[in-house]
């Protein structure tokens, strides 16, 4: 049988940092992707962005978040504030981290995705974010990029992308 | 070595349905993983019933966001497992269902239910029934329909 969850490509940041993080010539041979990452940040942002086949548009969310001092709920409109990091001032060796679920995301549809991140860093800052996005395309997905807004993404930050089979 | 995570069915419907089933599902895995992504008729309900257990056998609590507010809800006695809804817009719908086919615990569901357009949501089921679950029945209740082109899929997950 043929392995149902399976490793794709991995990305671990060196010593320079990264801007972004990208997955490139994703195969269209599984039914869904799941990606798993834990991000730092070398600056104060605690958010960056996503974008399917390098484009930034069409995306839209629904987020439940939790702090420690409070919950609410937010929508986007754009793929900006897609997923945690940990920022730079925030405890050392702490890390994000957070799943992004992609069924179908080689099919014909617009691509719902279901995305989980959390960082916690013994202080006085934290969050947690459940969130239901889509990206309003149906066009299959064949890459996935991981944005840094304003500066990189620390040496031992990581993402892994998998497929998933159902067959 | 086994394979850890194994699909066991799939089905993506031909024509919209108020009903899906996985049947005769082997007891030889921990645990169940249920991926559902597609479109409803209107807002329906995307509910479990086990081993054709139509009886007050069920609970749930929820966790949602709106995109406005945040709040928090539960039913108990319920004659079948809420664990999210289907709207119109795409949307996605993960259930995991741990040692269902141990034979000494009540069963528990938790679920990601997602549709960008409408809600975030938690939710948490369970089962009272110490039977092993062999079947699945997913219902749409109140007379909406999964739409043409979604799919379900249930992985088996092995803990050794």
């Amino acid at each position: 049988m043929a392995t149902t969850f399976e490793l794709i490509s991995s990305v671990t940041v060196g010593a320079g940092g990264a801007s972004s993080i990208d997955f490139t010539s994703i195969p269209a041979t599984y039914t869904d992707l799941c990606l798993v990452f834990s991000l730092r940040s070398s600056d104060g942002s605690d958010y960056c962005g996503l974008k399917f086949n390098n484009s930034s548009s069409s995306f839209s969310s629904r987020q439940i978040y939790g702090n420690g001092s409070g919950a609410g709920s937010t929508t986007r409109s754009n793929n900006d504030l897609t997923a945690v990091q940990t920022p730079s001032s925030y405890t050392s060796n702490t890390f994000s981290n957070n799943a992004i679920y992609i069924p179908n995301y080689a099919g014909s549809a617009n691509k719902s995705y279901s995305r989980d991140s959390v960082f916690e860093n013994n202080g006085t800052n934290a969050i947690q974010t459940l969130e239901a996005g889509i990206w309003s395309n149906t066009s299959a997905i064949n890459q996935v990029t991981l944005v840094h807004p304003s500066a990189t993404f620390v040496q031992y930050s990581t993402a892994y992308l998998y497929g998933v089979s159902n067959a | 070595m086994a394979s850890t995570y194994e699909p066991i069915a799939t089905t993506t419907l031909g024509s919209g349905q108020g009903l899906v089933t996985f049947a005769s599902i082997p007891a030889t895995y921990t645990d169940l993983r249920l991926v559902y992504t597609g479109t409803g008729s209107a807002t329906i309900p995307f509910a479990l019933q086990f081993n054709n257990d139509t009886g007050s056998n069920y609970s749930y609590t929820l966790l949602y966001g709106t995109g406005s507010s945040a709040a928090s809800t539960r039913g108990t006695s319920q004659t079948e497992g809420y664990v999210g809804n289907v709207w119109t817009d795409q949307n996605t719908i993960i259930v995991d269902i741990m040692n269902y086919s141990n034979t000494t615990t009540y069963k528990t569901q938790i679920s990601r239910a997602n549709s960008a357009g409408n809600r975030v949501a938690a939710w948490v089921n369970l089962w009272r029934s110490t039977a092993a679950i062999n079947k699945i029945d997913i219902t749409a209740t109140g007379g909406g329909s999964y739409q043409t082109g979604s799919t379900f899929t249930l992985y088996g997950i092995k803990a050794a």
